[in-house]
């Protein structure tokens, strides 16, 4: 125990936490998502909720033991469905100073700090921006510091393995992780399966990684024997029975569409270039090749949604894919599929813009780009998933508005749903309800622009039709024929009806029901897209403190639900947190709801519970 | 290339539509479509499996006066378009029409990589160096001191050269032909239809009213015979009026040079040889009045075709087998427990 300093040891007692926040932050190349995303896996073998989310630095690989080659990974696991990544981590491990400096603002007071204090060296600190060491100058004071020489733990434990100290030290993150494990009571033979597979070609690195997990996980029980440090029990979630997996916003975001594809009988072309944060999707989807899910990575933006334009006039389903900038170079080609009405899915990862903002970071700024950014009277229906696993089902529903209504539908994701990841109850494809849209192939009577009297979508004769041989564009058409037309009447009436097209989507649309709480009250929060986890964990807070509160998400944005209105009526305030500069509160408003008031952030990072809580008291305070 | 093969005897008016048809009178693009619908009815093309995609300008008409698929779509994107339609159906016979502005101004991007992937379709580039629909402004290809009304003093962009754009994008077929020499038209279209891969084709397009005889220094009834030079693979490489005058190689320049044989004798003369990328680089850098204008296929070199290759193979999982990969558990009922 020489190398272990515990400061305020008083606070490490026996404990048992509903649930609990953890960080770990490293250099780019110490491992940091591989060892989370093994804390997750055990987590929910654990009978856990959890929500994770990595952290990733921009630069690709930054020099080593700088600030901004920080890589971190953050996990809530617990006893209660969890929503969110957490306010503040209960503990926090630094891999190294600079680690430590970019993340100790949120560690709560008193949480616990598991430091590498092998690489708090001069050089080290100086370079991570301390001029003394943290770890002896008591800035860390109010925090339960466990201070051990990872590095030279980690290469005692692997000794007699002789696989050199470069190859041994890069085991560091397996020590942490077992120590971590030991204080948390996770089961470590997952772990070590895993590590038995991953590495089956070389034992060696695999008997070492294994080694160096056990070595972290002794070092606990240690500790606990020595009564220097307690472990941590946290209970288990009630989950709904099922088979379960672990998926990000963006698998699930392409499985989703795979599924659209799969559902409708038809074949999934997904013509993207490559943005960041949107471009895992197109990862995912370039592995299912032997499904028969066709990826082509276009020469840019613009032939990316044209290329998946032509998908849609040839018969497929054709889905494109970026980030906000990207997006408007993809405007003008949307306004021809709204013109030729081509069904069209159009995915947006948001990230915090304008320009190139910050690329990594988060923001749901694109509602009004996705809404309004296109030329002309164009209107596209909008959706917006909420969570990771949430990507899934709304991807299907841009599918069915998209090839139901022959119209191109814009999803919006973001940089949070996108990366974020938890326990997702794996549905039956085969079960899901299917999505019915059949090709035009009568050739007598036949225009392109005959229309489905219900839902007003125009016909789907494809080539390879004979008989159906016909000619469009982006050029005005006759109501009647098809044919170009310039006639003013001709254009009032095909404006009014692809408006009535859209607008009629709402009759198809689910009606809008509170997520939390009563149809009428004192407030509602209504929120969309990534907010819903703050927004659900604050709403389920003080509604535990007895306030009369009621979380409404949309997922449709355009058009909303028929009774929205109707049930936005029925409370007497209306809070819209959105990490933007009051988007959706601006179409709130114009559709009449005059009292809604926003609540806004746009600073590159989700909402704190917190944050929204005390929003609520307030508004609730003045009511 | 596709396979078209009807075994209903095809006319050309078969493939004519209904619409009227809007160019200016005299416009080069009538001969054109004349042409095409004359290559149409000799390939006899399935009316339902041939696309006509063109982007915007006065050529992008061209597909609502064919009576097969067609899409009229945005300025430049044609490429990226006809890539999709091709993408979701690999057995549609796909033409693209575009100009000089549609298809190497605003999407040249696209074209080159269109070019570059190989994929299978024909690209028609009716080049007429001028903006015609938007009346009269100077194109990429508009040589130097072009006037316009955005080029009043003269234009200063150096042109750029259609075949030398598709030589270096990669195509593997690059050929030359002008509106009005509908023999040499039509055998060009067809042979481009016949290359497996994409097929690029500029066909020198006289625009009446705004560049009126921009190409008459070689296509001009007195001038074309001395300032054409027509290729055939395996031929000799002569032209001029009898036939007098024979191209070689220059060592000392490392091009062609233009030099006077006796009629008949074509021994000192270079043999066309359609697959030779070299030789297609320095035909296309050929122009009056020194050298004559290469016409006809310059290259046509087949390579390996654009396939995504997805779902050759019956597959062996699903969907679900998809999601269900990788780690999964699962949550008996009612247990809580660690």
């Amino acid at each position: 125990m020489n190398n272990m300093l515990v400061q305020d040891a008083s606070q490490a007692a026996q404990d048992t936490r509903e649930t609990v926040v953890v960080r770990i932050a490293g250099d780019s190349g110490d491992g940091i998502q591989v060892i989370g995303g093994q804390l997750g896996l055990t987590s929910a073998l654990s009978g856990n909720d959890l929500e994770t989310f990595p952290d990733y630095p921009s630069e690709v690989r930054a020099p080593v033991g700088t600030t901004y080659g920080i890589s971190a990974y953050q996990i809530h696991f617990g006893g209660r469905h969890i929503k969110t990544v957490g306010d503040e981590a209960d503990m926090l491990v630094a891999l190294n100073p600079a680690a430590l400096i970019t993340n100790l603002a949120i560690l709560r007071k008193g949480g616990r700090v598991l430091v590498d204090s092998g690489t708090f060296t001069a050089r080290n600190l100086a370079r991570a921006g301390y001029d003394t060491s943290p770890l002896e100058d008591g800035s860390l004071a109010g925090y339960q510091v466990m201070a051990a020489d990872i590095s030279r733990l980690t290469l005692e434990s692997t000794a007699d393995l002789d696989l050199g100290k470069k190859a041994t030290l890069r085991c560091k993150n397996f020590w942490a992780l077992g120590l971590v494990y030991w204080m948390f009571g996770r089961d470590r033979q997952p772990t070590r399966d895993w590590l038995e597979q991953k590495f089956a070609r070389v034992p060696d690195i695999a008997r070492a990684n294994i080694a160096a997990l056990n070595a972290g996980h002794a070092y606990g029980e240690t500790m606990e024997a020595s009564g220097e440090a307690a472990s941590i029990t946290v209970p288990s979630a009630q989950m709904e029975p099922g088979l379960y997996r672990s998926v990000t916003g963006a698998e699930a975001l392409a499985w989703g569409l795979a599924a659209a594809a799969e559902l409708s009988g038809r074949k999934l072309v997904f013509a993207s270039y490559p943005i960041t944060p949107a471009s895992p999707v197109l990862h995912t989807l370039a592995r299912l090749k032997d499904i028969g899910v066709v990826t082509f990575q276009a020469e840019d933006e613009i032939a990316a949604v044209c290329a998946a334009i032509g998908v849609a006039y040839a018969g497929g389903l054709g889905v494109t894919s970026s980030s906000g900038p990207g997006i408007s170079l993809k405007q003008e080609a949307i306004g021809l599929a709204v013109s030729t009405e081509l069904p069209l899915i159009i995915v947006n990862t948001q990230r915090a813009g304008p320009s190139t903002g910050m690329p990594t970071k988060t923001e749901q700024s694109d509602l009004n780009q996705a809404l309004f950014g296109r030329h002309g009277e164009s209107p596209v229906p909008v959706l917006a998933a909420r969570s990771p696993a949430d990507c899934f089902e709304t991807a299907i529903e841009a599918g069915r508005i998209a090839l139901t209504y022959m119209t191109p539908v814009i999803l919006l994701s973001d940089g949070f749903v996108a990366n974020a990841s938890g326990p997702w109850p794996l549905p039956q494809v085969d079960k899901l309800e299917r999505i019915n849209v059949k090709n035009h192939v009568e050739p007598e009577g036949f225009n392109p622009f005959l229309r489905d009297p219900d839902t007003l979508a125009r016909v789907w004769p494809v080539p390879g039709t004979p008989g159906c041989e016909h000619r469009i564009g982006g050029i005005e058409k006759d109501f009647a024929s098809g044919h170009i037309s310039y006639e003013p009447d001709n254009h009032q009436k095909m404006t009014d009806t692809r408006a009535a097209k859209i607008a009629g989507i709402a009759r198809s649309i689910p009606a809008l029901i509170p997520d939390q709480g009563e149809t009428r009250g004192d407030l509602a929060v209504v929120g969309w897209g990534s907010t819903y986890g703050p927004i659900s964990r604050a709403v389920t807070a003080m509604r535990e403190k007895g306030h009369k509160v009621s979380h409404i998400h949309l997922r449709h944005l355009n058009p909303f639900a028929a009774n929205q209105s109707e049930l936005l009526a029925g409370f007497s305030r209306i809070l819209v947190p959105e990490m933007n500069s009051g988007q959706l509160l601006r179409q709130l408003r114009a559709e009449g709801v005059a009292h809604a008031e926003g609540l806004n952030k746009v600073a590159g990072q989700p909402f704190l519970v917190r944050e929204i809580e005390q929003a609520i008291a307030k508004s609730m305070g003045a009511a | 290339m596709n396979e078209t093969l009807n075994p209903k005897a095809m006319k050309p008016a078969d493939y004519a539509t209904d619409q009227e048809v809007r160019w200016c009178p005299g416009c080069g693009d009538y001969a054109v479509l004349k042409a095409m619908k004359t290559v149409l009815a000799d390939i006899a093309a399935k009316r339902e499996n041939t696309v006509f995609v063109s982007g915007i300008g006065c050529s992008s008409r061209f597909p609502y006066y064919i009576d097969t698929y067609g899409f009229h779509t945005i300025h430049g994107r044609a490429p990226a378009i006809a890539t999709g339609i091709l993408l979701a159906n690999p057995d549609l016979d796909v033409w693209i029409i575009t100009g000089d502005g549609d298809g190497l101004s605003i999407g040249g991007n696209h074209l080159m990589h269109l070019l570059r992937r190989n994929l299978n379709c024909q690209v028609l580039l009716f080049n007429n160096e001028t903006y015609g629909l938007t009346k009269g402004q100077y194109s990429p290809t508009s040589r130097v001191n072009t006037r316009s009304p955005s080029s009043p003093s003269g234009s200063i962009d150096h042109p750029v050269d259609p075949t030398q754009f598709a030589l270096g994008s990669g195509a593997r077929f690059v050929a030359r032909a002008v509106d009005t020499q509908v023999k040499q038209l039509v055998d060009v279209l067809k042979a481009a239809h016949a290359h497996p891969g994409a097929a690029f084709v500029e066909i020198f397009q006289n625009c009446i009213v705004f560049n009126e005889d921009v190409f008459d220094d070689f296509t001009a009834r007195d001038k074309a015979a001395n300032n054409q030079v027509e290729l055939q693979h395996g031929a000799a490489l002569v032209f001029g009026e009898d036939q007098i005058r024979a191209l070689t190689f220059d060592p000392k320049a490392l091009g062609l040079k233009a030099v006077d044989i006796a009629a008949g004798d074509h021994a000192g003369a270079l043999v066309h040889d359609v697959t030779n990328r070299n030789l297609a680089f320095a035909l296309s850098q050929m122009t009056p009045p020194e050298l004559p204008m290469a016409m006809g296929v310059l290259y046509d070199n087949p390579a390996e075709v654009y396939d995504v290759g997805a779902n050759r193979e019956p597959s062996k999982r699903a969907l679900q087998d998809v999601m269900q990969s990788g780690f999964t558990w699962t949550v008996e009922p009612g247990a809580t427990a660690i």
